[in-house]
């Protein structure tokens, strides 16, 4: 893993270097804090997870990064990002959206909202809007069921929801977007 | 003798406890809001701002805002609790930021409480004391109704009963406490009271010197402090939790959950202190074993067995885990304790990993849930930073230290095998048992897992004794159960009741029955490794055995009310459906078996089944059930079998008839418009996503049957009740 395979030289140094450019320093320090303790390979999955939170989903270049800055082969670490539905392996919008399909909200009428959902964004399950703010997902169960039917957006919760709410909801969203867009620009200026 | 845990755990009641009259809350205005996932859905932030923003304006120092956890009452939050000192505390729902302005205003500064927003809105006006007569089952009450008798005597002293508020209430946990003569306990608010009641004598002294004096009748009150004391206090009025018996949720919406103070003034850490004081694993497992507590887990496993399996080992090095993996889609009892009262978790992995005799425990909890992850996080923190975790905790010699490992949405890692492995950061699949987890489980050493709630009900048990535990639930299983009631059910929320508890007190009692007025058609328990109660056998007890003998399982706890609108062999679709794309595909069984079932129900549901399918279903799940590796695939056909035996003439309709009894199938309903009704209006037709509503204004609508997608619309916006669904 250290050499490559027709000469001599030692690269693994500046491999390493590439690597860890890849990702941001808090999680690079979280990796090397566990390379000192035992049976690092059990902080694989905390590793992912904050490698997602940060980018938004694990791309093949952040997979391999980890692979080797972790000492864990990367078959492994595939295995595990493509086991758990956690993991995305495509970038996402700004915004993902989880409808709740679990049997509570299910019950009260879930699919409805999905339906509205799909049908006010203009994609499906899977697929993010054309100008990158949504995805849409669907998820089992956020836990709070006596609010269901709910949607999680980002971090929030919102029920319980009607379909007629959707638009104004999703309308909230997009106005933080904009909001957001307009910061970043102030900032760069 | 030296006695360090005694000495470090007074030395830090007596801090704490200064610390708390410091903050003298007792005579302070409270406002207690919730803080916990769904609290926050429902929008307790910007309550807690708007509160904030109001205390600052008003520029009064004595009155603070006090974070609470859930209280599990769902359809009704934010709840928003207000404590005056010497009154009866407040409950309001559904408070908004609105609703906010008028509380501080009116009540906090004008003494009056919003009394229609208040909870459950149960009196026009508040009032001055309230008595609450236990009428549980569990202690035979002597002779006459005394409620009765008290509101009699009230009313001929002329004492109004908006001033004197008397009401019935569950099992205060009083009973099974004393376990002497049986007689009716009263609890008194505000004092926070409980008498014990024989007869009239007592009443006529409760009124003439409580009601009219003022002064508490020392004689008949009750020495021993019940362990809801505290909860009661404060929700007692409210008929949904006077019905409950609450343990393992005792402290939910009482305690500050980010507060190792307050935890420690509720007693908390107490039971460690004993347990590492006395220093001998045997009497914790002892406990247990009396209290006849079975994990919360689903399986039911006795705890105290567990434990004893797992001292039992040569092999030193062992591990404790707690499952919080939560994967029942319905369920959400186990985030709530992790979120409301996590210290009391961690009290019960710490008492866990000295029985066992583990160095190290693990919370695996689901990333889906990430204020449970920092609740807990924190906890753990505060208790290393406190002697309560790490090297020689409370100086007794006993070093143990707690992590957190994440899930990653899969079901699956729910079960303990495929749960060790996930932690290990391997993929999640289950290996075959045996060996047992206690004989070979975390990198090959001895491991207990345990479910939350069983970890939450630990610190109860060795407080307040094995036999008291045992005294509340069944021949068979000691204690409560905390379920998450939710679906076709008017008050949805967490419910904890003695085992026992029969289904109907459980769904209509405390959960207000069936919403809308519909029917109740069945109660489904145990998630997608369950099944469903038929509404003709509510009046079943809740236990391990009952329910399995009626086709589902006690589960982990989540149930979901369904009513007349609900099609049975839709929903046990939708958990077949839930199992094939959980199941880890490890084994040929559940991988193929499930994709198959769910092809089958997926045929009946669009009208095109045939009689031959019912048998296929029944081999293809009793096939499944048999030969699959894990308690996924073991489980999966549960609810279809369940649904088989009790909803056999459903699947009929859907084959025979091409009829869905409750009109759920979109396949098999068609939506028309009465002409004799339509006025025209276009709602319809604008609503329509597929443009296939025609008609003129002012004049009946006709829907093109070809083009429909049936999607219910029409039905739902039409304002004349035109349309039928058919
Ligand atoms: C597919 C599957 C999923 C499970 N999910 C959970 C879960 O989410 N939480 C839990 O506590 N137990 C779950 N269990 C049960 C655990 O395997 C284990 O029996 C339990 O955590 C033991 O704790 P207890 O003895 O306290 O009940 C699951 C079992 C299976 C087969
Ligand atoms: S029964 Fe299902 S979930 Fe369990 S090991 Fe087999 S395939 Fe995996
Ligand atoms: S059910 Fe939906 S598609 Fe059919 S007529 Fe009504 S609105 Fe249109
Ligand atoms: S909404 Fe109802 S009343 Fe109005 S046009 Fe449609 S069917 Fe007729
Ligand atoms: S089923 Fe949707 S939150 Fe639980
Ligand atoms: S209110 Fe907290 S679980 Fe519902």
């Amino acid at each position: 893993m250290s050499a490559c395979c027709h000469c001599t030289h030692d690269n693994w140094p500046e491999l390493e270097r590439g690597y860890r450019a890849m990702l941001p320093e808090p999680i690079l320090a979280f990796i090397d804090e566990n390379r000192q303790r035992e049976r690092n390979e059990s902080m694989l999955i905390a590793t992912l997870h904050m490698v997602q939170a940060h980018f938004g989903h694990l791309g093949p270049g952040h997979l391999e990064a980890v692979a080797q800055l972790m000492q864990i082969p990367l078959a492994k670490v595939t295995g595990v990002a493509t086991f758990y539905h956690y993991f995305r392996l495509q970038p996402r919008g700004k915004y993902l959206i989880n409808v709740c399909l679990g049997t509570a909200c299910y019950v009260k009428g879930a699919e409805k909202i999905a339906q509205k959902l799909t049908d006010e964004l203009g994609i499906r399950f899977g697929e993010t809007s054309k100008d990158g703010v949504f995805s849409l997902e669907s998820t089992r169960c956020v836990g709070t069921c006596g609010l269901a039917p709910v949607v999680m957006i980002g971090d929030e919760v919102h029920g319980p929801l009607t379909p007629s709410q959707v638009p104004a909801l999703l309308e909230s969203y997009l106005a933080r977007a904009a909001e957001d867009l307009v910061g970043e620009s102030a900032a760069n200026r | 003798m030296p006695l360090p845990v005694r000495d470090f755990y007074r030395s830090m009641a007596d801090r704490i406890g200064r610390t708390l009259a410091d903050r003298d809350l007792g005579n302070k205005i409270l406002i207690q809001v919730g803080s916990a996932t769904c609290e926050h859905a429902a929008g307790s932030q910007s309550v807690t701002e708007e509160f904030v923003r109001h205390i600052r304006a008003s520029g009064r120092k004595d009155i603070v805002i006090h974070r609470t956890g859930c209280t599990g009452r769902c359809s009704r939050e934010p709840i928003v609790g207000i404590q005056v000192a010497g009154q009866i505390p407040v409950k309001y729902e559904r408070v908004n930021r609105d609703l906010v302005h008028r509380i501080f205003t009116e009540h906090i500064q004008g003494g009056a409480p919003v009394m229609k927003h208040v909870l459950d809105h149960t009196t026009e006006v508040l009032p001055e004391r309230e008595f609450l007569f236990c009428e549980g089952s569990r202690c035979q009450r002597p002779g006459p109704n005394l409620r009765d008798r008290f509101i009699a005597l009230l009313e001929t002293r002329g004492i109004e009963p908006h001033r004197v508020h008397v009401a019935a209430a569950s099992c205060f946990g009083v009973c099974s406490l004393s376990g002497d003569a049986p007689a009716t306990y009263v609890l008194a608010r505000p004092e926070k009271v409980i008498y014990r009641v024989n007869g009239e004598e007592d009443l006529l002294a409760i009124l003439a010197d409580h009601v009219v004096g003022g002064q508490v009748v020392e004689r008949l009150r009750v020495q021993e402090e019940p362990i809801a004391l505290e909860f009661l206090e404060r929700y007692g009025d409210v008929a949904f939790f006077n019905r409950q018996s609450r343990i393992a949720l005792r402290n939910a919406g009482v305690v500050d959950p980010e507060s190792l103070d307050e935890y420690v003034g509720l007693d908390g850490f107490k039971a460690l202190a004993t347990t590492l004081e006395r220093h001998e694993p045997e009497w914790v497992i002892s406990e247990l074993t009396k209290a006849r507590l079975r994990g919360r887990g689903g399986g039911g496993f006795l705890t105290g067995t567990k434990w004893t399996l797992a001292r039992k080992q040569v092999d030193a090095t062992r591990f404790i885990i707690c499952n919080g993996d939560e994967g029942d889609p319905g369920a959400f009892m186990d985030r709530s304790m992790l979120e409301s009262d996590p210290f009391n978790i961690v009290e019960g992995m710490i008492i866990g990993g000295f029985a066992i005799g583990a160095q190290k425990g693990f919370f695996y909890i689901r990333a889906e849930y990430p204020l449970a992850i920092r609740r807990i996080q924190h906890a753990i923190d505060t208790c290393r930073a406190n002697g309560l975790l790490g090297q020689d905790i409370m100086g007794s010699g006993f070093d143990f230290d707690l992590e957190i490992r994440l899930g990653a949405g899969a079901f699956v890692c729910g079960e303990e095998t495929a749960l060790i492995r996930s932690i290990e950061g391997e993929r999640g699949q289950p290996k075959v048992r045996p060996p047992y987890p206690t004989d070979r489980g975390l990198w090959g050493h001895p491991t207990v897992i345990n479910n939350v709630e069983t970890f939450a009900n630990i610190s109860a048990i060795l407080r307040y004794g094995g036999d008291w535990y045992a005294r509340i639930g069944t021949e068979k299983s000691g204690g409560t159960k905390v379920f998450a009631l939710a679906g076709k059910v008017r008050h949805t929320g967490l419910v904890e009741v003695p085992l026992g508890t029969t289904l109907s007190r459980v769904v209509n009692d405390i959960g207000g029955g069936v919403s809308g007025g519909k029917q109740l058609k069945a109660i489904q328990t145990g998630g997608p490794a369950g099944g469903f109660i038929p509404a003709s056998m509510q009046d079943m007890e809740v236990d391990f055995e009952p329910l399995q003998k009626a086709g589902s399982i006690m589960g982990s706890g989540g149930m979901i009310v369904l009513s007349e609108d609900d099609c049975m062999v839709d929903i046990a679709k939708f958990y077949m459906a839930f199992s094939q794309e959980e199941s880890c595909g490890k084994c040929t069984p559940c991988r193929e078996g499930t994709t198959r079932i769910l092809e089958i129900l997926e045929r009946i549901t669009q009208g095109k089944g045939e009689l031959a399918d019912l048998d296929k279903l029944d081999r293809l799940s009793r096939l499944c059930q048999r030969t699959s590796l894990c308690g996924l695939g073991r489980a999966a056909p549960n609810p279809v079998l369940s649904s088989l035996k009790h909803f056999r003439e459903e699947f009929l309709a859907h084959i025979q008839d091409k009829h869905c009894p409750a009109k759920k199938c979109v396949a098999l309903i068609r939506y028309e418009i009465n002409p004799e009704k339509c006025i025209g209006c276009t709602i319809c037709d604008r609503n329509c996503p597929v443009e296939c509503i025609t008609g003129a204004r002012k004049e009946a609508h006709v829907i093109d049957q070809a083009a429909c997608i049936k999607c219910g619309n029409c039905f739902d916006v039409c304002k004349f009740a035109a349309i039928d669904r058919v």
